[in-house]
């Protein structure tokens, strides 16, 4: 134990390298990639969905309103619309899931490749590992994000004008101003995806099946979603992860109106605490056999 | 010995695997922590927030009433909460003209962002609504909804409509030597108070009850509640700021207790004055505008059941022969639709009134009384009776003495 402590104690950076190389691994996997790209192509295919459909001087999703992913119908006035639309339509399904993947396969992923007890055999300590672990998680939601928010951002600048653009409240606010409030949307998607980047991290730790622990996470997360749709639950809705995703849209109002902003950001915190230390609980604990 | 040394093997690790097991369970002590931690937050910190009503100085009511007539707010910011609570099922139509008909919210229809399409959904639900005002020219009020908002900016002469979730847009202009206030749409609980005071008479209680906190403000509480029976309205409290006397909240509960069915307060509320740019609206490029020229005298006689909406014109027919029955709370509101045989096929339901028929007729419960048989609509708030004879007799008073006035009114 002192020994391990003198270790920890000489080797600060340590933490930092093995995250680094937990990037690396996991940013190099073909299946990161994979998911990645099947992100970057949503805002794509909006893009050109909407272009082609407003091609004869139609507006889009006009009329009812009720159609299609938030803010869809401004995309043809404003290609930064898209960034919104993108992030709107990507962020109940395909973000998580693939967060759910990435989070899922992060322990048990490597329990069932046969290379856990090797990450452990280092002197780095189950919890250092564990955290790691979740930081390397956090890193692709933020990224996964930003390459929705990027992709959308080149297609939206090549197939629609730019320039000053209206919020939802009717007020008009400049360019910079809206990239500046779609950067901050970005991170506050980013931000959303937490909760599940925990609750897949403590799934991982109950299993040693890499495609289990995916399964499962991608499962809870649609029984959540549905959970969410179904009005007589409503006393159980304030509390369900996904509740308040959709409120990144709350940035676009003038002013900003931040009760459900701030209710997100805690609900996600609180997740993060919960399933991290529920993670740490049972990782520490747990006998590694693979 | 082979047999004692294993014996001892097995106590010994009999006694070592619980403490092991413990140890691993005391580390699911932190979520569950965590857990409890957050319910107790979640639990507590509005009970303490909630703790303590202010100390005012005393106030009668009279005083009060004058201080909410004498109150000149002109410029405020905020967010108001409302909810209402028909216990109609969802109808959209009828609940709509319902509402606007007993509450004289009258509006007019059309286009999806036109100011009643998107202002009568107020009408059942709750919905969180954004004001701000200042001075008599410029006004906002903008309906919050799911990644999407409906704003109407009043700024000197324009009325603009603006849907940002079909980016359709809705034009009108007003007289500006106008009356001003009539343009404030009724969404904030001064518009809900000054319809109650105006009922105030000897028929009815006023009392000052206390004080509370509302959207942080020190505010009084003023209940007036009818002195006669046969009212459907059990109780009407406004929460009065005490430095502005504007009412920051008004609740309507029923006689038939349960929850109010109409409750409308800020939880938010500043009254410094909101940035011009706030009321400054240009339409996006790409938007569909609608311009109409019939807003501005739509809008001065705003309340007035004349106004209905074009749909609607039927009843507004039926609404010139008008008559009042009784007095005080109890009013009740007649008139003929000349139509013979009970249900009328030009009822006020938004134009399907034809399809609805049967619907209604179901709906409703059959009474007798000296004026014949007839239909009675309930809800938690407004009974409608609609006797064989085509006549309908609408007011907020219990069934029975709906019955009544009918027989009265024979």
């Amino acid at each position: 134990m002192s020994q391990a402590e003198a270790v920890r104690r000489v080797n600060p950076l340590w933490t930092l390298g093995l995250f680094r190389s937990e990037l690396l691994t996991t940013f190099r996997r073909w299946r990161t990639l994979a998911l990645l790209g099947v992100l970057a192509a949503v805002p794509v295919l909006v893009g050109i969905a909407v272009r082609i459909e407003t091609g004869n001087g139609s507006s889009a999703g006009g009329g009812g309103g009720g159609g299609g992913p938030a803010f869809i119908s401004q995309i043809t006035n404003n290609g930064l619309f898209l960034v919104f639309t993108a992030l709107a339509a990507t962020l109940p399904f395909f973000l998580p899931m693939a967060i759910g993947v990435v989070a899922g396969d992060a322990v048990a992923g490597e329990a069932n490749a046969g290379t856990l007890r090797y990450l452990l055999v280092a002197p780095a300590g189950r919890s250092r590992l564990l955290l790691t672990k979740y930081a390397t998680v956090m890193t692709f939601c933020l990224v996964a994000t930003l390459v929705v928010a990027v992709s959308a951002l080149v297609t939206g600048a090549l197939l629609f004008p730019l320039g000053d653009l209206t919020t939802i409240s009717g007020t008009r606010i400049s360019f910079s101003e809206g990239l500046a409030r779609a950067l901050l949307i970005a991170l506050v998607v980013a931000v959303s995806l937490i909760g599940v980047a925990a609750l897949g991290l403590f799934v991982s730790t109950l299993t040693n099946s890499g495609i289990a622990a995916m399964a499962t996470t991608v499962g809870l997360l649609i029984t959540v979603q549905i959970v969410d749709q179904i009005p007589q639950l409503h006393a159980l809705h304030p509390y369900l992860f996904s509740h308040y995703w959709l409120s990144f849209a709350d940035l676009m109002r003038e002013p900003v109106y931040w009760d459900d902003l701030t209710k997100n950001l805690g609900l996600q915190a609180l997740y993060a605490a919960v399933f991290g230390s529920a993670a740490w609980a049972r990782f520490t604990a747990k006998d590694i056999t693979a | 010995m082979a047999p004692y040394e294993s014996d001892d093997m097995t106590t010994a690790r009999e006694a070592d695997e619980p403490r092991a097991r413990r140890r691993r369970a005391a580390r699911y002590v932190v979520p569950v922590t965590v857990m409890g931690v957050a319910a107790a937050t979640i639990g507590l910190v509005p009970a303490i927030a909630d703790s303590g009503d202010p100390d005012l100085p005393e106030i009668t009511a009279a005083q009060l009433i004058e201080k909410i007539a004498k109150s000149d707010v002109e410029r405020l910011s905020g967010t108001v909460k409302i909810t209402t609570d028909l216990g109609l099922p969802d109808l959209g139509g009828l609940e709509n003209s319902l509402a606007s008909g007993a509450m004289g919210q009258g509006e007019d229809g059309g286009s999806s962002a036109d100011p009643s399409a998107k202002l009568t959904e107020l009408a059942s639900g709750t919905h969180t609504l954004r004001v701000a005002a200042d001075g008599p020219d410029r006004q906002k009020v903008s309906l919050l909804e799911n990644a999407a908002e409906y704003s109407l900016i009043h700024n000197g002469k324009d009325v603009w409509g603006y849907d940002s979730g079909s980016n359709e847009v809705y034009h009108g202009t007003v007289d500006a030597s106008g009356e001003d206030r009539e343009q404030q749409p009724p969404a904030t609980p001064k518009d809900f108070a000054e319809e109650a005071l105006k009922s105030v008479d000897d028929t009815t209680s006023v009392t000052v009850d206390g004080t509370a906190q509302v959207a942080g403000r020190d505010a009084y509480k003023l209940v007036v509640k009818p002195r006669q029976s046969g009212s459907t309205v059990g109780a009407i409290s406004i929460a009065v700021d005490h430095k502005t006397g504007m009412p920051l909240k008004f609740t309507l509960t029923p006689s038939s207790g349960g929850a109010a069915v109409v409750d409308v307060g800020f939880t938010k509320v500043s009254f410094d004055r909101p940035a011009a740019s706030t009321f400054d609206f240009t339409p996006p490029k790409g938007a569909e505008v609608t311009e109409d020229g019939e807003l501005d005298h739509g809008r001065e006689h705003s309340g007035k059941p004349e106004n209905a909406p074009k749909s609607e014109e039927d009843l507004a027919k039926g609404l010139d022969g008008l008559k009042m029955l009784g007095e005080g709370w109890n009013t009740v509101a007649t008139f003929d639709t000349g139509t013979e045989g009970g249900l009328p096929t030009d009822l006020p339901t938004g134009g399907a009134g034809g399809d609805l028929d049967g619907f209604l007729g179901s709906l409703g419960d059959q009474v007798e009384g000296e004026f014949g048989t007839g239909t009675v609509f309930s809800t938690r708030l407004v009974n409608a009776l609609i006797t064989e004879d085509g006549k309908v007799y609408v007011g907020t008073v219990t069934k029975d003495a709906l019955v009544k006035a009918a027989d009265a009114g024979k």
